[in-house]
C-alpha cells in the first residue's frame, strides 16, 4: 500500500512541477501578480509537505529552501527578479531529477549551488534559522515497568469558556488523564452562573485532578497540547515514590487548600479557633465551596492511599493464602445467620426501649454490617481471568471458521462473586460463539459492505448500582428483525399481525428450539441455545437484553447481581405470611382501594402515573385465606423493562435478605426463588418476579 | 457505528494516505480537494470531524475553518489541521479561527490516529 502512496506522490509532484513551470514563465511577464506568487508558494509547499510524508526527505529539505524564499516574496519582503526566476526554474529541474532518480544518482552539487544562490538573494535581516523539530501530538508512551518512579500530581484544569466552540471535548481530555494512572477527578461548579445568564455553548466547569502515574509532567502536558494556550493548566507535584518519607499520612486539609491558592492562611486560623470539623466549618462560613473542600479531601485520601500502598511490603507469598472454597461458603453462611440474629436483636432492643440495650444493639448492627461486607468481598474475584479464556475461544473459533476476529475487553478488574463468575461461564461461551458464527461475516463480505475486514468482538464488564453489566458487542451482520419475525410466526410463537417492538421481536430468539441458522455448523445452529442462556442468567437473578442494528452489529447486555448470598429487598406481608421482593426490580409502591378495583370492571389494571399497569393479586395467586384490608398496596416492579404490579396487604419495608435455598421437595416450585429467615425466626419466601409475571401472562391468555 | 470524517487537501497523495489510514481504523471518509469543495459538501452533510490542510487553492484551510464554525450543521465538530513545522504563525491564526488541534507533516499513520482519538469521542 505504501508503494501505491509513493506512486501517487510521484504522479502528483510531476503535475505540480508542470504547473510550477508555467506559473514561473507567466511570472516573468507580470512579476507583481500575487496570484501567481501564491501559486508558486503553494506548489512548493505541497511538494515539500507531501514529499516528507512519503520518505522523499531530500526533496523536502531542498524544496523547503525555495519555499522559504517565496514566503518572503509573498509577504512583500522580496521582489521577483530575473535572478530569482532563473534559480527557481533550475530548482524545478533539480526536483524533477530527484524525483525520478534513485538515491546517489543525482548531482548534489547542483542542488547545493541553487540553495547557496537562493540564500544570497535573501535580505540579511531575514536569514534567521528556522527551527525544524516541533513537538506534535505523540502516541502516548507505554507505562512499562512497575518499579518506575510513581509520582502524584495535582492538576487544575480551568478551560477557556469557549473551549467547546473549538470542537474540544474536556471529557476526552479527562479520560486521557485517567488512562495515565490512578486518577481522581472533582468538578468545580462555582463559576456556573444562574440559569438565566447562562450561555449554553460555554463551558463553565473546571476540574481538579489528582493523578498518580509513572509518567512525567511532559506526558500530562501532552494531554493538554491542543488547549494549553488558551486554558489555565496548573500541574504541581505533590508526592513521589522517590521521596524518602516513612510518613504514611499526608498534609492537613487546610494546608492543601492554602497551597492551591483557594484559601488564605489567615482564614485557616480564624476557622480553627472554632473547633468543629474543619471542612464543614469552611463551607459553613462560605469561605470555600463544598466542591473545593471535596477536591482537597480527595487529594488527601489519594496520596495517603498511594503512600500506604508504597509502605506496604511488596506482595510476596505471604500476602495471600489459599483457602478451600467450602470454608468461605461456610463463613458466608455464618455471617448470614448473624445478620438474621442481629435483626432479631434490633427488634427486641427497640421494643424494650432500654437505652443501654439499644446502644449495644446498634453497635452490633454496625459491626455485623461491616462483617457482612468484608465477608462478601472475600469471595469477590476479578472477572478478568474468565476474559482471557474467551480470548482463546475467539482465536480458535475464528480460525476454524476462516474469519478474522479481534477481541477487545474492558473492565477486567470488575469484581463479582466467585459462584456467579463460575455460573456465567456457559452463557458467555454461548453468546460469544453466536457472535462469531452468526454475527461476524466472512472477511470478503465485510470488505464488500465497506467494513474493516477484521471483525470486532468486545467483551466488557462495569458496575451498575448493585449489579454488574456484562456487555458482548460485535460489529457483525446484526439481527434480521424481519427474518426473526417470520420465523416466529412460522413456529406459531407470535400472531402474524401482532404489533411488536424491536426488543420484543429480538426476545423471540430466547424461545426454546428457536434457531436462525440455515445449516448446523460445528459451532452453533442446533436450536439449543439462547433459551439455555436466558435460563442460566435468570438463575443468577440476572436479566438479559438485546440491541441490534442490521448490518451494524449486535449488543447483548447481561445484568448480574454482585452477589448471590445477601440481597437488598422489600419485605411485604399478606395475611400472616411474609414475602420478599428483590429491591433492585422495585420501582414504586401505590395504594389500591376498593374503588379502584371496581372502576377497572373486573380487569386487573390500574392507572399509575397515567400508564395502565397490569397487576397480580398475590393473595389469589397463592390462595391465602382471610380477607384483604380495605386499602391494599401494589408494589410496582419492572420485569424485562415492563412494569407489573403485585398486590399485597402491607409493605413492611427494606430488608437485608440472606438467601437460603429451598429444600429438595420445593426446588421446582414456580415463582419462588428461595427463602429467608426473619428476625423472629419465621420464614419469608423470595418471589421470582419474572416467572410470576410470565405465569400471569399465560393465565390472562388462557382466559381470553 | 463508524464515525464519518471529512478530509480536505489539494495533495492527492496525502489525501489518499489519510483516507487509507482512516478506513483501516474503521472510520468512514469523505474526501474533498480544496476548501470551497469541502465547505459546499459540509453545508448539506453532517460529519463527525474534519481534517484539513491549510494551504489550498480556492479557499484555504483558515477560510474553511471559519466557514464551518459560522455554519450550523457542523458548527461544533472537532477540526484537525495538517501543518508543517514552518507554519507557526499560520497555526495560531487557524486556532483563533476555531481549529481544535493539529498534526505536523510529516506524520505517521499511528500519529494521525492518536490525534483523532484525542478529539473524537468513540
Amino acid at each position: 500500500m505504501v508503494d501505491q502512496h509513493i506512486a501517487t506522490y510521484r504522479e502528483e509532484a510531476g503535475e505540480l512541477l508542470a504547473e510550477l513551470e508555467s506559473s514561473l514563465l507567466d511570472l516573468e511577464e507580470s512579476p507583481d501578480n500575487s496570484d501567481l506568487i501564491n501559486r508558486v508558494f503553494r506548489v512548493m509547499h505541497t511538494i515539500k509537505g507531501s514529499g516528507a510524508m512519503f520518505g522523499f526527505d531530500e526533496i523536502a529539505a531542498f524544496t523547503h529552501e525555495v519555499e522559504t524564499v517565496f514566503d518572503l516574496v509573498r509577504n512583500g519582503k522580496m521582489a521577483v527578479t530575473k535572478q530569482l526566476l532563473d534559480l527557481t526554474l533550475k530548482s524545478r529541474d533539480h526536483i524533477t531529477a530527484l524525483l525520478s532518480a534513485g538515491h546517489g544518482e543525482v548531482n548534489r552539487h547542483e542542488g547545493d549551488d541553487i540553495v547557496a544562490g537562493l540564500r544570497q538573494l535573501v535580505p540579511q535581516a531575514e536569514t534567521t534559522m528556522q527551527k525544524m523539530d516541533e513537538p506534535t501530538a505523540k502516541v502516548p508512551p507505554k507505562v512499562d515497568s512497575a518499579d518506575a518512579e510513581q509520582k502524584t500530581w495535582r492538576i487544575r484544569f480551568r478551560p477557556n469558556r469557549e473551549l467547546l466552540l473549538n470542537g474540544n471535548n474536556p471529557v476526552l481530555l479527562l479520560n486521557e488523564l485517567r488512562a495515565l494512572g490512578t486518577c481522581h477527578v472533582v468538578a468545580q461548579f462555582d463559576n456556573v452562573p444562574r440559569l438565566d445568564t447562562m450561555v449554553g455553548e460555554h463551558c463553565y466547569l473546571y476540574w481538579d485532578i489528582i493523578l498518580t502515574s509513572s509518567l512525567g509532567e511532559e506526558a500530562i502536558r501532552d494531554v493538554f497540547i491542543f488547549v494549553e494556550d488558551d486554558c489555565e493548566i496548573k500541574i504541581e507535584l505533590v508526592d513521589s515514590s522517590s521521596l524518602a518519607t516513612d510518613d504514611q499520612s499526608y498534609k492537613k486539609l487546610g494546608e492543601i487548600l492554602v497551597e492551591r491558592g483557594d484559601l488564605l492562611p489567615v482564614e485557616v486560623q480564624k476557622i480553627l479557633n472554632q473547633q468543629k470539623r474543619f471542612g464543614e466549618m469552611l463551607v459553613d462560613q462560605g469561605v470555600v465551596t463544598p466542591e473545593k473542600v471535596q477536591s482537597a479531601l480527595i487529594e488527601q485520601q489519594h496520596v495517603k492511599t498511594v503512600r500506604q500502598e508504597r509502605a506496604a511490603p511488596a506482595p510476596d507469598a505471604a500476602a495471600s493464602i489459599r483457602v478451600p472454597a467450602e470454608r468461605l461458603d461456610q463463613l458466608v453462611n455464618l455471617v448470614g445467620e448473624m445478620v438474621t440474629v442481629q435483626a432479631h436483636l434490633t427488634q427486641a432492643a427497640n421494643s424494650l426501649r432500654d437505652p443501654t440495650f439499644i446502644n449495644i444493639s446498634e453497635e452490633v448492627e454496625r459491626l455485623t454490617n461491616e462483617l457482612r461486607d468484608t465477608t462478601l468481598t472475600i469471595r469477590m474475584l476479578p472477572i478478568g481471568s474468565t476474559f482471557s479464556k474467551f480470548k482463546r475461544l475467539v482465536r480458535d473459533l475464528s480460525q476454524e471458521l476462516g474469519k478474522d476476529i479481534e477481541m477487545e475487553t474492558f473492565g477486567a478488574d470488575t469484581e463479582l462473586d466467585k459462584t456467579v463468575i463460575e455460573k456465567m461461564n456457559d452463557p458467555l461461551v454461548h453468546i460469544i460463539r453466536n457472535s462469531i458464527d452468526h454475527g461476524i461475516e466472512m472477511p470478503e463480505v465485510r470488505t464488500a459492505a465497506g467494513k474493516p475486514s477484521i471483525g470486532k468482538v468486545q467483551l466488557g464488564a462495569e458496575h451498575f448500582g448493585d449489579s454488574v453489566l456484562i456487555t458482548i458487542r460485535d460489529d457483525g451482520a446484526g439481527l434480521d428483525r424481519d427474518a426473526i419475525r417470520a420465523k416466529a410466526v412460522d413456529n406459531g410463537l407470535i400472531a402474524a399481525n401482532a404489533e411488536l417492538s424491536d426488543s420484543e421481536i429480538f426476545a423471540q430468539i430466547f424461545t426454546p428450539g428457536f434457531s436462525m441458522a440455515a445449516k448446523v455448523t460445528n459451532v452453533s445452529g442446533r436450536g439449543v441455545g439462547m433459551d439455555v442462556v436466558k435460563r442460566g442468567i435468570e438463575g443468577l437473578r440476572g436479566s438479559i437484553a438485546i440491541d441490534s442494528l442490521k448490518g451494524k452489529g449486535t449488543t447483548i447486555t447481561l445484568k448480574i447481581p454482585l452477589t448471590l448470598a445477601i440481597i437488598e429487598s422489600l419485605l411485604v406481608k399478606i395475611g400472616d405470611s411474609h414475602f420478599v421482593l428483590p429491591l433492585a426490580s422495585v420501582e414504586e409502591c401505590v395504594e389500591l382501594s376498593r374503588a379502584d378495583v371496581e372502576a377497572a370492571h373486573g380487569r386487573n389494571l390500574v392507572k399509575v402515573r397515567g400508564n395502565l399497569t397490569p397487576y397480580i393479586s398475590l393473595r389469589e395467586l397463592f390462595d391465602i385465606g382471610g380477607s384483604p384490608p380495605d386499602i391494599e398496596q401494589i408494589v410496582i416492579v419492572s420485569v424485562h423493562g415492563q412494569s407489573i404490579g403485585f398486590v399485597v396487604d402491607f409493605v413492611v419495608g427494606e430488608h437485608q435478605t440472606v438467601i437460603k435455598p429451598l429444600g429438595r421437595f420445593y426446588q421446582d416450585v414456580q415463582g419462588i426463588s428461595g427463602a429467608t429467615i426473619m428476625g423472629d425466626g419465621s420464614v419469608a419466601l423470595i418471589l421470582d418476579l419474572s416467572v410470576l409475571a410470565q405465569t400471569a401472562e399465560l393465565a390472562e391468555h388462557n382466559q381470553l | 457505528m463508524g464515525k464519518l470524517i471529512m478530509t480536505a487537501d489539494d495533495s492527492a497523495s496525502v489525501r489518499q494516505m489519510v483516507a487509507f489510514t482512516l478506513k483501516q481504523n474503521g472510520y468512514d471518509v469523505i474526501e474533498s480537494v480544496d476548501g470551497r469543495n469541502a465547505l459546499t459538501k459540509l453545508a448539506a452533510q453532517k460529519v463527525d470531524m474534519l481534517i484539513t490542510d491549510l494551504n489550498m487553492p480556492n479557499l484555504d484551510g483558515i477560510g474553511l475553518i471559519k466557514g464551518v464554525r459560522s455554519g450550523s450543521l457542523n458548527k461544533f465538530i472537532p477540526i484537525i489541521m495538517l501543518t508543517t513545522e514552518s507554519q507557526d504563525a499560520l497555526k495560531s491564526e487557524a486556532k483563533a479561527a476555531g481549529a481544535t488541534g493539529w498534526i505536523v507533516k510529516p506524520f505517521k499513520p499511528e500519529q494521525l490516529i492518536a490525534v483523532i482519538r484525542k478529539v473524537l469521542a468513540r
